[in-house]
């Protein structure tokens, strides 16, 4: 549990460690109050502009101007950062702007000391830190005012971007612009009792609507620079692939390409326009060579299946390892078995993958939306030949990052054909390109035991994990000495139930592609493994699905609370209309608790359709609830789109999906009805961004299993297996 | 390459490319108008809607020499002061996440307005499912065009604009 005073310090970082770290602990996890720009800096822009940091700009029109580090790709964050400097700044909310900061240490995330976005850590990394550096800039108001006043602080108050004196004397903000920058800073600024917070925790509408309706918005592949050209790239199926024939001269001779450059791992076409460029690599009709690694031109679907079961059966690296399991198994009521499967999967984000890249002498600039900022400066520094701080990226807004914004592939590219080519290089995933780049969540197989006593309660669960290891496959993190990937086993490894006899273990199994953190990441898939066989093991002992698990929850408050809430709000126990069936789930994953109802109706054709999601969060204190709303909404879909549909299979070593017809995502006219539920708490402040994902699979699956009878073990679901033995 | 002319967003542009360059490539790489999205290339995502005089189409299968002389408006000719029902309605309900394919929901949720400006929710549902959004961000997608609908009824400025508040800066 020391991870929390090391991840502010050190990088590289282990993700897992952090995210452990964060969970319950923000207000632990203060970075000191290491304030990013000296009095001295402040003062030389006193006159029109008070900054006492990194993070504020406050001019004399009473503009407040936030800047914020975090990577904005839906969740939120250019309107939750701002939120929690302003409360403590005491700010007029009318008057608060945004700004992206550019890559910056200044800017690093706490809990994983780089200047990084994901594992739903921006509210819960910066709830501190931000709302210190508005306590200190208010502080440095108040001093200014009484000065001017004549008055001891202590009699003074702050309210809507003004300061007040105990005699009727107010002042906004704004005119204290140049007496407060001679303050000095205070290193321990007082914050405000949760009680006083006006900002935190109301409903509050994004800052950044006005320009995603207008066309203004801008993203990475919206970047231009003079002298810019096209790039689109044809990535090698598997590392090592080389081209076997292609046809340079025709590609040349297509009106606007520039120049075809082959690269270790693919082949660019560079032209004047997007078009041009996709014309290009047409004319190029380019053929792979795969004999360097059969196994991989050969890789299939059923392969890969077969590789995780081996790691399965093989799984040797163990994670927790309690009680006596052979003693439960003999002494049980009742034992139960079960595999689970589940298939890669890709982000899709709707904007396809790009960046923007212009590598000069001795410096680099690029455009891009990146989930890290940081490590896209270190990985173009290192990419470029050029030093680090001479390296400038413009983090614009993300079109979807769901944890694939976190790969550098496309940057790298970019900046490579930005050197090679010495133009400033656009370069573009095509739907195709993104989908088949790779950089997936991990198919995964799952192998359990479990066992019930006389009474129906459980008490034993074995579980053996086959996955790809993302620890292996991140470039920053190792596997630990127990050779277990926290990320492969997590909801697993940490499961909540009152189980006294537990072994979780791990097989490492590597099919070859390349895989990734995925919205929710581990959880994405172990929730859906767990909590189905808690639902078997609950059909098992013939309990209610929703009793069974809150007698197995004892020491487990936040997720009985969440079940209770989810389960009440939904009308669990009471009959739902004709032919629609209930299911439950809960995980607690990013620091965050959400339980959710699935009611569910199965057609004729085998065919389910999801009526309703009733879903409860506990995710402690709150910034925006209309954000969390939103985000689980969001979470709820992404994880229905995957559970409906989502698969990335190979055949002959290719990925067989290219594009929405055959990885189909959900659409208005499939939506359920959505209610999200909230938990008053005052716990430190979880995650939002992933934790609705994880109990939306088993939901439905549970549902499913209560109108059919079929128990679905492996995703997605397959209506045909539900034709066949359906009986409601 | 061959010369077009085209009426976009109430004036005649002229570009100088191939002739099957689709419309949305036109539109962004050589009138920089960015506003319209690049999603799928197919026609199955919607991120590229524009309207061909008046008509919801999909500009990445519009080549450039289909055009002609019809009127394309794109995003950002909407609304001359971006205060279109659906915007306003928009920032009303806090409708974008990412935002990536919202340019394309707002002109094909404009085109459904203009046919039929009180539509149920299933046609709603019928008009706007070939629009996909990765957030999911659908349920407020339908509620938006109910309340642009309501907007469009009484042309009174909507209770909640949020004019008077700055506005999160171009490019962030």
């Amino acid at each position: 549990m020391d991870a929390r005073h090391t991840a502010s310090a050190s990088a590289p970082l282990n993700r897992r460690q952090l995210l452990k770290a964060g969970a319950g602990s923000a207000a632990a996890l203060s970075i000191g109050f290491a304030l990013p720009l000296s009095p001295r800096q402040a003062q030389a822009q006193a006159s029109n502009t008070f900054a006492p940091h990194a993070w504020l700009r406050l001019t004399p029109d009473n503009r407040v101007t936030v800047l914020c580090g975090s990577s904005e790709m839906g969740q939120g964050v250019l309107t939750a950062i701002p939120m929690l400097l302003a409360e403590e700044l005491d700010a007029d909310w009318r008057l608060v702007g945004v700004e992206q900061a550019p890559a910056d240490g200044r800017y690093n995330n706490p809990m994983f000391g780089m200047q990084a976005t994901g594992g739903s850590t921006t509210v819960r990394a910066h709830w501190t830190p931000l709302r210190q550096a508005g306590a200190a800039a208010r502080e440095m108001l108040v001093a200014a005012a009484a000065a001017q006043w004549q008055l001891p602080a202590a009699q003074l108050r702050t309210e809507r971007g003004h300061v007040l004196g105990p005699a009727g004397q107010k002042v906004a903000y704004g005119a204290l612009v140049a007496a407060a920058s001679q303050q000095a800073v205070p290193s321990a600024p007082k914050l405000k009792a949760s009680a006083d917070f006006k900002i935190l925790g109301r409903p509050t509408r994004r800052l950044d609507t006005p320009a995603k309706t207008n066309g203004t918005a801008r993203y990475g592949i919206d970047a231009q620079v003079e002298g810019m050209v096209i790039a689109v790239l044809s990535r090698a199926p598997f590392e090592g692939a080389k081209p076997r024939r292609m046809d340079e001269a025709a590609a040349r001779a297509v009106k606007g390409v520039v120049q075809v450059i082959t690269l270790p791992f693919g082949v660019a076409v560079l032209a004047q326009g997007y078009w041009s460029a996709q014309q290009g690599r047409q004319a190029l009709k380019l053929e792979w060579d795969l004999s360097a690694k059969p196994e991989q031109a050969a890789l299939s679907a059923s392969q890969v299946s077969a590789l995780l079961q081996q790691g399965a059966e093989q799984a040797s690296a163990v994670a927790v390892d309690q009680g006596n399991l052979k003693d439960a198994s003999a002494q049980a009521a009742k034992t139960l078995s079960a595999r689970y499967e589940v298939p890669y999967l890709a982000h899709a984000c709707m904007e396809p993958l790009n960046c923007l890249a212009w590598v000069q002498a001795d410096r680099a600039e690029v455009w891009t939306g990146t989930q890290g900022s940081g490590p896209t400066q270190m990985v173009v520094a290192q990419v470029a030949g050029v030093p680090q701080a001479n390296v400038k990226v413009n983090t614009s807004l993300l079109g979807g990052g769901f944890g694939r914004r976190f790969a550098h592939d496309v940057t790298i590219a970019a900046t490579l054909l930005s050197k090679i080519s010495g133009r400033p290089v656009k370069l573009i995933y095509d739907r195709a390109d993104d989908m088949a780049a790779g950089f997936y969540r991990p198919a995964s197989v799952v192998q359990f035991e479990g066992a019930l006593d006389a009474q129906g309660r459980p008490t034993m669960l074995r579980a053996d994990v086959g996955s790809p290891s993302i620890m292996a496959a991140s470039g920053f993190m190792k596997i630990p000495e127990s050779g277990v990937d926290s990320m492969a086993v997590e909801g697993l490894a940490d499961q909540p139930y009152d189980i006294a006899n537990l072994r979780i273990a791990y097989g490492r199994a590597e099919p070859g592609p390349q895989v990734w953190f995925w919205r929710s990441v581990g959880h994405s898939q172990n929730a859906f493994f767990l909590e189905s066989f808690i639902d078997e093991m609950a059909h098992a002992a013939g309990a209610d699905p929703l009793q069974f698990r809150l007698a197995a929850l004892s020491k487990q408050p936040r997720l009985q609370a969440v079940l209770r809430l989810a389960a009440a709000k939904a009308g669990w126990g009471k009959k739902p209309a004709k032919g629609v069936y209930r299911g439950i789930a809960a995980a607690e994953s990013f620091g965050s608790f959400v339980a959710e109802v699935a009611e569910v109706s199965v057609g004729k054709d085998g065919v389910p359709k999801v009526h309703r999601v009733v879903a409860a969060v506990d995710c402690g204190q709150t910034v925006n609830p209309l954000t969390i709303q939103h985000q689980v909404e969001s979470a709820i879909c992404y994880g229905l789109s995957a559970a409906l549909y989502g698969k990335i299979t190979h055949k002959d070593g290719r990925v067989e999906q290219s594009n929405f017809h055959d990885y189909p995502v959900l659409r208005l006219s499939e939506m359920p009805k959505i209610e999200v539920h909230l938990v008053a708490s005052q716990e430190a402040p979880g995650g939002i961004g992933e934790p609705g994902t994880p109990p939306l699979a088993p939901a439905v699956a549970n549902a499913i299993f209560a109108a059919t009878g079929v128990r679905l073990r492996q995703l997605p679901i397959d209506p045909a297996l539900l034709v066949v033995k359906k009986t409601g | 390459m061959s010369q077009f002319r085209l009426h976009i967003n109430g004036e005649v542009r002229q570009v100088d490319v191939a002739p099957d360059t689709p419309l949305l490539w036109v539109l962004r790489d050589s009138l920089d108008l960015a506003g319209t999205k690049y999603g799928c290339g197919v026609g199955a995502c919607g991120a590229c809607t524009v309207h061909l005089n008046g008509v919801p189409t999909r500009s990445c299968m519009t080549p450039v020499a289909t055009v002609g002389l019809k009127k394309v408006l794109t995003i950002e000719g909407l609304d001359a002061q971006a205060r279109h029902p659906l915007q306003q309605a928009w920032v009303e309900l806090d409708v974008p996440q990412c935002g990536y394919c919202q340019a394309g929901q707002i002109m094909t949720a404009a085109a459904l307005l203009k046919e039929n400006p009180k539509p149920s929710d299933a046609d709603i549902d019928g008009a706007m499912s070939g629009n996909l959004c990765r957030c999911a961000t659908y349920l407020r997608i339908r509620a938006g065009i109910h309340r642009a609908a309501e907007i469009a009824a009484v042309p009174v400025k909507s209770p909640v604009s949020r004019k008077t508040k700055p506005q999160a800066k171009e490019g962030v």
